[in-house]
Order: C-alpha cells, then sequence, then structure tokens
C-alpha cells in the first residue's frame, strides 16, 4: 500500500488544489501514469502515480485544496488486486471529507511547531516581485498568493483567520469561510484570548455531506450569475382565461382522444406569449456588452422540472411562432418527457430566445422567476382558479390566471414591459380562435 | 535565477499565422517527442486567428458572448489543458508555447510562470515599457491593464502553453470575455504607442527567452511557417 501525496510544485508553494481525478477507485494505475490534476496560480500539472496498483482510496475530492504532502490516495498492491481491498462498485467511498477540517486550533498565532509536513520554506526564494508586501502584519505563517489576493479583494483581516492548514496555515477555505461569516466576528470581546475549540466529535454528526451533481452545480452557477448580471423586475397582471378555459374544455376530451396527451392551458399562453413577442421585438433580445442583439426567430425555452426537484432544464421549442396550439401542445409534452427521461439532443437546450416557467402547474398562483440568461425576460404563469370577480357590478365566477413578467431593466422599462404583458393578456382573453 | 549551467539547447520555431486547434496539436506532438528526450527544449511562436480559449478551471460565466455568437462572429471557441480562465487570442498577438523539461531547468511551477513573465517583461522593457507583475494575478501589466496572458500546462515536469503578448492586438475583441476571470482592463503594446511589427516583437522575445532560461544556443527552425 502507497500513500500518493500532494506534491510540492515549487520552493514557494504550500498548497495546491486537486482539479481532476484522471482514475476511479478500483482502477488499475502504472507507476508513472497521470493519476491526478492540481492546479496552483496559472498553472495546471498532472501528477504521476508513484506507484503501480490499484486505486484504492480516494481522500480528497476534486475541487479541494489542500496543503502539500496531505495524502490524497492510497494505491493498493496490483497483486492484491481481487483481495476484497476496494469494492470498485462504491462510485465515491467518501472518506468522511470533513469541510471542518484538522482541529489545531491554533488562532492566529507564530506557526505552532506543525507536528505534519517538514515546514515548508519560509520565505518565497522566487524573485518575489517586489509588490506592496501586505502590511507586514503579525506572523502568520507562510500565506499562499491566493489567500492574500483573496483577503485582499475582500477586505479580510488574516490577523482574525484562524488557519487550519498545515501547522496553522491559513488556507483558501478558512478565507472563504471568514468571507462567508458576517463581520460579526469581531464583536467578540477580544479579552478572552482563550479561544474556544469546537466541542470534541462525540455524537453522530447533525448534517450529511453529498457533493452537488454536474447539474445542480450549473443551476447554481446560473441562477447567482443571472441575478448578478440582469436587474430583475417582476410585474403580475390577471388574466380572464375564460375564453381559453371554454375552448379547452370543449375540445379537451376529443383532443387526448386523437392525440394521446392532454391539451392544457399552456400552448395558449405561448401562441398568444408568441404573437405579442413579434410586436414587441425588444422582449425577444439578449443584451452583448454595451449591443442588443435583436433575435429574428422566436425560439421558446420551456423550465421543466425534472424529478424529486432533482433539476431544472429548459428545452426549447424553435419558431415556437410558427407553431398553432396543438403544434406547441406536441412539443411541449415531448420536450418534457425527454428531458425527465434525459434524452434530449444538445441542440434543443440552446438558442432560448424567451422562456416561459409553468409554476400553476404546482398550484403557485404567482411567482417571481430568474431569467434565463442570455434571454431579458420570462413570463411565469400561474395556476388557473376559477374565481369570483366584480364584472359590471355583477359578481360572476371566471377561471383568472396571474401572469407573471420578470424583465432585465437594463434593456426593458416597465411602461414596456406592462404594455407586453397586457397584449399577452388582450389575446388570451379575447381568445376567439376555435380551430386548434 | 540566470546562471545554468550552459550547452542547454532551445529550438525556437516560428509558426506564423496558425489555426489554434493545429497549433495545440503540434504542441501535443512536441510534448511528447520532449519526454521521450527525442528533441530539445523548444519554443513555439505564433499568431492565431480569432479564438477564445478556456482554461480547465475556467469559469464559463467569465464567456460574456455566447458561443454562438462566438461563431458568428468568426471566432472560434476551444476548451483546453491550461491553468487559467478564458483568454482571447487574435491576429497581432504573440503568442509563445515554451515546451521545457524543467527536470532540467528548475521543478518549481512558480518559479517558471515568474521567469516566463521576467521574459515578457524585459521584451516589453526594450521598447520602453514598464511591465509588471501583480500579485496573486500570473501575467504582466502595465500600468493597471494586462498587455500578457500566462496559462500553463505541466506534465512529468513538461510545460506546454505559455504566453500571449498584445502586440497590436484588436482590444476590440477582448469584449467578448472576462480575461481570467479579472474585470480588469487589457492593453497592447500599440495601444501604449509602441509601433513594433509582430516578426520584431518574435526576435526580441527569443533573445530574452534565451537569457531568461539560460540556454547557451539558440537554434531557429523554420516549421511550415
Amino acid at each position: 500500500m502507497s500513500d500518493v501525496v500532494m506534491p510540492q510544485m515549487g520552493e514557494s508553494i504550500v498548497e495546491g488544489t486537486l482539479t481532476r481525478w484522471l482514475k476511479k477507485p478500483g482502477d488499475k494505475v502504472e507507476r508513472d501514469e497521470p493519476l491526478f490534476e492540481i492546479s496552483t496560480d496559472k498553472v495546471d500539472t498532472e501528477i504521476p502515480s508513484p506507484a503501480a496498483g490499484v486505486l484504492s482510496e480516494v481522500l480528497v475530492q476534486e475541487g479541494q485544496t489542500v496543503a502539500i504532502n496531505t495524502v490524497v490516495a492510497r494505491i493498493s498492491d496490483g497483486a492484491a488486486a481481487p483481495v476484497p481491498a476496494a469494492q470498485p462498485a462504491a462510485p465515491a467511498p467518501a472518506p468522511a471529507p470533513a469541510p471542518v477540517p484538522a482541529p489545531a486550533p491554533v488562532q492566529a498565532a507564530p506557526p505552532a511547531p506543525a507536528p505534519a509536513p517538514p515546514a515548508p520554506a519560509p520565505a518565497p526564494a522566487a524573485p518575489a516581485p517586489a509588490a506592496p508586501a501586505a502590511p507586514a502584519a503579525q506572523d502568520l505563517g507562510p500565506l499562499s498568493p491566493l489567500v492574500r489576493k483573496m483577503a485582499r479583494e475582500n477586505e479580510v483581516d488574516l490577523s482574525s483567520v484562524t488557519g487550519t492548514g498545515a501547522g496553522g496555515r491559513i488556507t483558501k477555505q478558512d478565507v472563504e469561510g471568514a468571507i462567508s461569516k458576517p463581520a460579526a466576528a469581531p464583536a467578540a470581546p477580544p479579552a478572552a484570548p482563550a479561544y474556544a475549540p469546537p466541542p470534541p466529535r462525540t455524537e453522530a454528526a447533525k448534517f450529511r455531506i453529498e457533493p452537488m451533481s454536474t447539474m445542480r452545480k450549473k443551476i447554481a452557477e446560473h441562477m447567482a450569475h443571472s441575478l448578478h448580471t440582469a436587474a430583475h423586475v417582476t410585474t403580475v397582471h390577471k388574466v380572464d382565461m375564460t375564453a381559453v378555459a371554454k375552448i379547452r374544455e370543449k375540445n379537451k376530451a376529443a383532443f387526448q382522444a386523437q392525440y394521446g396527451f392532454s391539451l392544457t392551458f399552456l400552448p395558449f399562453v405561448t401562441a398568444a406569449t408568441c404573437k405579442a413577442l413579434r410586436e414587441f421585438p425588444i422582449l425577444n433580445a439578449s443584451i452583448d456588452g454595451t449591443n442588443i442583439l435583436y433575435h429574428t426567430d422566436i425560439n421558446m425555452g420551456f423550465a421543466v422540472a425534472l424529478d424529486n426537484g432533482s433539476g431544472l432544464i429548459v428545452p426549447v421549442v424553435a419558431n415556437a411562432d410558427e407553431k398553432n396550439v396543438t403544434g406547441l401542445q406536441r412539443s411541449i409534452v415531448d420536450l418534457a418527457a425527454r428531458a425527465r427521461s434525459r434524452q434530449l439532443k444538445p441542440d434543443e437546450v440552446k438558442g432560448g430566445t424567451f422562456a416561459i416557467t409553468n409554476f400553476g402547474s404546482f398550484g403557485s398562483v404567482f411567482a417571481t422567476p430568474v431569467i434565463n440568461q442570455p434571454n431579458v425576460a420570462i413570463l411565469g404563469v400561474g395556476t388557473v382558479e376559477k374565481t369570483p370577480v366584480v364584472i359590471n357590478d355583477a359578481i360572476a365566477i371566471r377561471s383568472i390566471c396571474y401572469l407573471a413578467l420578470t424583465f432585465d431593466h437594463r434593456l426593458i422599462d416597465g411602461a414596456l414591459a406592462d404594455m407586453f404583458t397586457g397584449r399577452v393578456k388582450q389575446l388570451l382573453e379575447n381568445w376567439t380562435d376555435s380551430v386548434l | 535565477m540566470l546562471v545554468q549551467a550552459p550547452s542547454r539547447v532551445c529550438e525556437a520555431r516560428d509558426l506564423g499565422r496558425m489555426r489554434w486547434a493545429e497549433a495545440y496539436a503540434l504542441q501535443h506532438e512536441l510534448v511528447e517527442k520532449r519526454k521521450r528526450h527525442e528533441i530539445p527544449d523548444q519554443l513555439l511562436l505564433v499568431e492565431h486567428p480569432h479564438v477564445v480559449t478556456m482554461g480547465r478551471n475556467g469559469h464559463m460565466e467569465n464567456l460574456i458572448a455566447s458561443e454562438d455568437i462566438l461563431s458568428r462572429s468568426g471566432i472560434d471557441f476551444h476548451h483546453t489543458n491550461r491553468g487559467g480562465d478564458v483568454t482571447y487570442h487574435g491576429p497581432g498577438q504573440v503568442v509563445g508555447y515554451p515546451i521545457l523539461d524543467l527536470n532540467e531547468w528548475k521543478r518549481d511551477v512558480h518559479a517558471y510562470v515568474r521567469a516566463l513573465e521576467e521574459v515578457i517583461i524585459r521584451a516589453i522593457g526594450e521598447y520602453g515599457l514598464m511591465g509588471e507583475r501583480i500579485v496573486g494575478a500570473t501575467g504582466v501589466w502595465v500600468g493597471g491593464a494586462k498587455i500578457c496572458a500566462i496559462g500553463v500546462h505541466i506534465s512529468r515536469w513538461v510545460s506546454s502553453h505559455g504566453f500571449a503578448l498584445n502586440v497590436a492586438t484588436d482590444l476590440q475583441y477582448f469584449q467578448y470575455i472576462i480575461p481570467c476571470g479579472l474585470t480588469l482592463p487589457v492593453t497592447s503594446m500599440r495601444a501604449l504607442g509602441v509601433s513594433a511589427s509582430t516578426d520584431e516583437v518574435k526576435l526580441v522575445l527569443r533573445q530574452q527567452f534565451g537569457k531568461v532560461f539560460g540556454y547557451e544556443t539558440e537554434k531557429l527552425a523554420c516549421l511550415m511557417s
């Protein structure tokens, strides 16, 4: 059994980020065969395996930054492969990747005589740019450029950060922790130098850690990116869907019998939206730097929830304005089904110019959706409910639905957004076309 | 950092204008040969037609224009295995791909990256420009604007990818990306008032490269320019 450690890729380097495993647990590796990749500064490095055998244990997950000489994996003798050693069946042995790293509550004291790896050479011998040396704070031990940069950019006082790396060194994670924590910490009376170490882990953990799926990571990225990018504003219009409800009611049974899927409100809303988009092309645009890209085609994205809230995908009906209600319903049913069975082609989730999200199907009355970048608006369709409303001073029962348009106020002004939504409303309320 | 055992040889090749993917394939081939010690260290110098590349640790949100828009604008897009985030290459920019066996120099990736910066700082220094380093932001900067991007891949201590120096690059093209994920401006030698041809700059880069990395002799092989 050999340990694989995070190598030191240079004198001044104290940690590395493991970016990618090139082998899975259970895989056979040859000596010197590339095993994983690490990243420091602007350099990506493939690290070869120190021994031949079977990768039996992966101790550091992709994306984790660890100190040099940290054991990242174990390789067992090739001969011992068939022995139970590692069950390659288990995809991720997840050896408690405790994000709560090593205890070592060394506060910001001088680098304690680290028992762990050979203390990294102190001074970065490299031709260190005679740059504005960080205001010679007290000795915080060796700091990586990344840590210094993050601290500088986020105005984190490193002397108040407790290092959890080897020898009490402050790692990237420590700084991230300090950033995400509200700056309440300093309120603690400085008179209590005795830093209370976290209580020993004796009882069962109060949480479970699970890495995000690739899809979840992408959704997280896209959502946060969109909110940071666009100036989100939502306007809500109340729409009387009675006319559409009547047509739907009349055709429902025949439609189901003829096509094998049911007729919903969604294709009507889509058809009305497409028509309004032709009249208000700026809603079917994108922002490109300081330019406005007006899209000639109307490619409608539909937010589709995957089972058990496991994800969200936005397949696209290209040239949606050229389809009638039946055609739209067919496309929507088809794309949603294939989205859920993960059989969409890459082309079918690209190129959307506007999006519709039908949260009404889960009972929501109205919500404030997040724009699907690079679109500039998204229409949210609330549930259609029979509601008592006042018409000509009499109370009537009508099928009411709230349409919520979230628009990017950078490009679209409120009045225009309301004119657009009002147009969709008008088209739906006056729906007369009985041909689907 | 300059004193090295003599007799190390580097072959410099001027590839002229070559598509990124083609140069990438050539790099790959040379890296494998270098690993087998079939060839000495190499310095490839090239100009690429418009291309945007994304490093291994890149973030797609740093690509401002969609891949669609890029391709409609005639800009190639590739994912690649170098360090760093997104970057742009195009006419007027001298791209250098050193394929060095760092076992024969220093097994230190930071020292290597600092040395690449040194080559650029000295080269543009010959034109009176004061190149600077910014701690934590690899590359070479002039007055707070990035003039040279650096991104490197290392396998068994053999380097590939390298640097991209804006000589007369049309900086408009950087609007499609957030270079290296940093919202700092970019600049070029031309934008700073230096009118040098890329061929001239390549020559200076070769000389400075030889000095910084301590090569005794430097050959100039011309490969399908």
